[in-house]
């Protein structure tokens, strides 16, 4: 059990385009921190949005009970796409990380009193072999930023979220949460 | 105790059922529920078990009707509308005391609504719902973990007292990950079911029926239905007190809108304010007895009932308090949810806290 | 004139051809003078009788006249809300899969409230007998219109005659029934003469050894009179029933099982 650690609770929303990724890279944390013995919950914006529109979900790492599965001033977001970065920054934490994807998102205003964390998610994840990674480059970013858990933990969780046809691209997304994780 | 694992409120609904022993699932695809039918289809039939898609809502309690009635462990799920649609044959349910487990992920409504979270089916499920006079056992989850531990113990209250059980859930709770320690088979209670209707081999006929046409004979078996309602009031109270000790404002509130209050309470202590909560985990039977113990200390100077419905619990609340202290009212509806910032702001409003 | 006692001895040592059935109670029928459930009932009895199912069989009663059917049949029963007898069947044959499940409807019940029920039974094959009885008219509630009755028949609904206009058709519920591929055994049969009785007898058998046989559903319509709310004496309603109902209504075995449905079964 990890030791109590003025990290947490921390708060996380992704948000993006539905298919990029969003849901899948929520689970990933929250599987990260349960086994890291934490308390951790993922929930997700659901119903007609998630079909086609944009999807977002909140995950919560605690070392207490965790309350309100929703929050209204995250710690941390993850932005995947343009739409997210304006509905989402603004209830972004003063001294809160934003990460996102710089290669699809610009000509918004960035916020000064919050780190902005940009990264060319989609080139990364292309050259590393499939768009499809670039969630798992934010997944590292996220990572390497918070601290809220191993990279053996993620491991742990990535290995257990794949479907065992899926195992052979262990690799691949592993790849991309180490590139991602250069990003700080 | 079991390696906990991450799994959707649906999800463990569905799993819990079948460690508890359930084979028979009944149901009619409606969202916000649509995990638990889906889980249910793909794992019942790897444990023999049965999964039906019904045609409507209505024949999905039929079946359960006559499911329950041969003593198998039987459930079926809907949401809000398609909830209101199975009341005739819950009322025949409770009359016929076949035991079953209905879940309720509740919905944005009156109508078809949406499919956001809501708890304004409040009144339908501890007042009735279907016609007549009669109780169900209303079971309120706050957590994936309650979701499963509450499944469990919804099948074991209806084999107990021969009565359906309604697990009230959100669209929330239901879609939300959290880690679950799942319940152990080896602890699951098993009852015996002589009134079964499986065939007469050896012994003279079963009935299941909801049917007594003489009112002295109707008023007797209500009267037989409360008397066991009276037990299950007596023996089957579940609730939970936070920060109550010392609190001078006490929020009551259950499932997802509890959680979202218990982080206004520890903002409130942040501010010094004594805020504290009651959340009762059977909403029928209700917390009375420990509302008006509250009611009646030094230090608690008002109730606020936090739901997600224009004001339904609270009736509840008011009747407990019986007048000693202001009971007040926080409510969003229609599929909207409360931040804890803005439970907070609304207590001390209603209070004029400063 | 023989004495009684002389007539007792003689009863005595003649041949018993028939008897009331085992499977069916001892007691006196509610159903109105004239009313052809008593006889339906008789046939149902006799079948499980001969079937050796007695121990096995779960009736499921409806809204109706016959909501105390389970009255007279010494076998499990279970009473269904107002046209869900097939989903409650479905429900206990799903749970006893070894069991006999039958339910006993009228037009109202299963042509009416029930439509979907009975519609999605039969198309999913459940393995029951349904005994469907055609009066054309709501007993239990006092006459009124059914989807069964005829065009220009009077009811306390439609006073002046079932105008299709307003009112739609009679519905032929077997020959809708007949096209689905869950549908194994279906007939209709009338109760008007000794000799359709023997027929109706025979199709209520074949119905519930096709579902002893694991084949699929079965279903026999049987015509029947309601003197009372049809306002005639006995004699005058059969004649009604053969002069307006069988013509439009005919008598029919729709489907039987083939060799290659058997599944197993029993």
């Amino acid at each position: 059990m990890s030791k109590k650690n003025n990290k947490f609770p921390l708060n996380l929303v992704i948000a993006g385009f539905g298919g990029q990724g969003v849901l899948l890279a929520g689970k990933l944390i929250a599987e990260a921190g349960l086994h890291e013995g934490r308390e951790v919950s993922w929930i997700p914006s659901y119903g007609p949005e998630m079909r086609g529109g944009t999807a977002n979900c909140t995950v919560i790492l605690s070392d207490s009970e965790i309350g309100s599965p929703v929050v209204e001033n995250p710690d941390v977001l993850m932005i995947l796409n343009r739409p997210s970065m304006d509905k989402f920054l603004p209830s972004l934490k003063k001294d809160g990380i934003c990460i996102y994807n710089k290669s699809i998102i610009e000509g918004f205003t960035p916020r000064s009193d919050v780190k902005m964390i940009a990264i060319p998610a989609s080139e990364i994840a292309d050259k590393i072999g499939s768009t499809k990674l670039l969630n798992m480059v934010l997944v590292g970013s996220f990572m390497a930023n918070s601290k809220a858990f191993s990279e053996e933990s993620l491991a742990y969780a990535l290995k257990k979220s794949t479907s065992a046809k899926h195992q052979n691209l262990l690799p691949l997304n592993e790849k991309a949460i180490l590139e991602g994780a250069k990003y700080i | 105790m079991a390696s906990k694992v991450l799994m959707k409120g649906n999800e463990a609904i569905g799993e819990a059922a079948m460690i508890a022993g359930c084979r028979h699932y009944f149901g009619y695809p409606i969202t916000p529920q649509s995990e638990l039918p889906a889980y249910l289809a793909k794992h019942m039939p790897k444990r023999d078990g049965v999964f039906v898609q019904a045609e409507s809502e209505v024949a999905a309690i039929n079946m359960v009707y006559g499911s329950g009635g041969t003593g198998v462990r039987v459930m079926t799920s809907s949401s809000s509308p398609g909830i209101s649609l199975k009341q005739e044959g819950i009322s025949y349910i409770a009359c016929a005391e076949v035991p079953c487990l209905i879940v309720n992920v509740v919905r944005g409504g009156p109508g078809l609504g949406n499919i956001a979270p809501a708890q304004s089916d409040y009144f339908q499920a501890v007042k009735g719902g279907g016609h007549g006079d009669y109780k169900l056992i209303v079971l309120s989850p706050s957590s994936v973990q309650e979701m499963a531990d509450f499944t469990v113990l919804g099948f074991d209250l209806a084999d107990k007292y021969r009565t359906p059980v309604m697990m009230l859930s959100d669209g929330y709770l239901g879609q939300m990950m959290e880690p679950v320690a799942l319940p152990e088979a080896t602890n699951i209670k098993k009852y015996d079911k002589p009134w079964a209707t499986i065939g007469a081999r050896g012994r003279g006929q079963n009935l299941i029926s909801s049917i007594h046409l003489v009112p002295e004979d109707m008023e007797k078996h209500i009267e037989h239905l409360y008397k066991k309602y009276a037990e299950i009031e007596k023996n089957e109270l579940l609730y939970e007190e936070y920060q109550c000790g010392d609190a001078e404002y006490v929020m009551v509130s259950y499932g997802i809108t509890a959680r979202i209050c218990k982080t206004a309470c520890v903002m409130a202590r942040e501010q010094g304010i004594k805020l504290g909560l009651l959340r009762p985990k059977t909403l029928w039977p209700f917390p009375k007895m420990p509302i008006s113990k509250l009611a009646q200390s030094k230090n608690v100077k008002g109730f606020i009932s936090v739901e997600l419905s224009t004001g339904q619990m609270i009736e509840d609340v008011r009747l407990a308090v019986n007048g000693l202290k202001p009971v007040e009212l926080f409510g969003r509806t229609g599929g909207v949810v409360p931040t804890p910032n803005e439970v907070l702001t609304n207590v001390k409003r209603l209070f004029s806290i400063k | 004139m023989k004495d009684k006692a002389k007539i007792l001895e003689e009863v005595k040592t003649m041949k018993k051809v028939a008897t009331r059935p085992k499977c069916l109670s001892d007691r006196t029928f509610h159903y109105c003078p004239g009313c052809t459930h008593g006889v339906v009932h008789r046939l149902v009895a006799e079948t499980i009788d001969e079937l050796a199912i007695q121990e096995k069989t779960i009736g499921v009663a409806p809204v109706g006249c016959s909501v105390f059917a389970y009255w007279y049949f010494n076998t499990d029963f279970s009473q269904a809300a107002h046209g869900r007898a097939p989903a409650v069947a479905t429900g206990i044959k799903r749970s006893v899969p070894g069991s006999v499940v039958f339910t006993y409807q009228g037009d109202g019940d299963l042509a009416a409230i029930g439509t979907a029920e009975i519609i999605h039974a039969a198309n999913r094959g459940e393995k029951i007998t349904v005994i469907f009885i055609n009066n054309a008219i709501y007993g239990m509630t006092g006459g009124q219109m059914a989807p069964t009755s005829l065009i220009n028949q009077k009811t306390q609904t439609s006073p002046y005659g079932r105008d299709s206009e307003t009112m739609g058709y009679p519905i032929r519920v077997s020959e809708m029934l007949s096209g689905f591929e869950g549908v194994k055994y279906l007939s209709r049969v009338a109760v008007d003469t000794p000799a359709n009785i023997v027929k109706a007898k025979a199709a209520i058998k074949k119905a519930f050894q096709t579902q002893l046989e694991g084949k699929g559903f079965s279903m026999v319509e049987v015509l029947s009179i309601c003197p009372t709310d049809w306002g005639m004496n006995v004699p005058d309603s059969k004649k009604w029933l053969q002069e307006n109902m069988i013509p439009y209504y005919p008598l029919k075995e729709f489907k039987a099982p083939k060799a290659e449905d058997a599944k197993g079964g029993e």
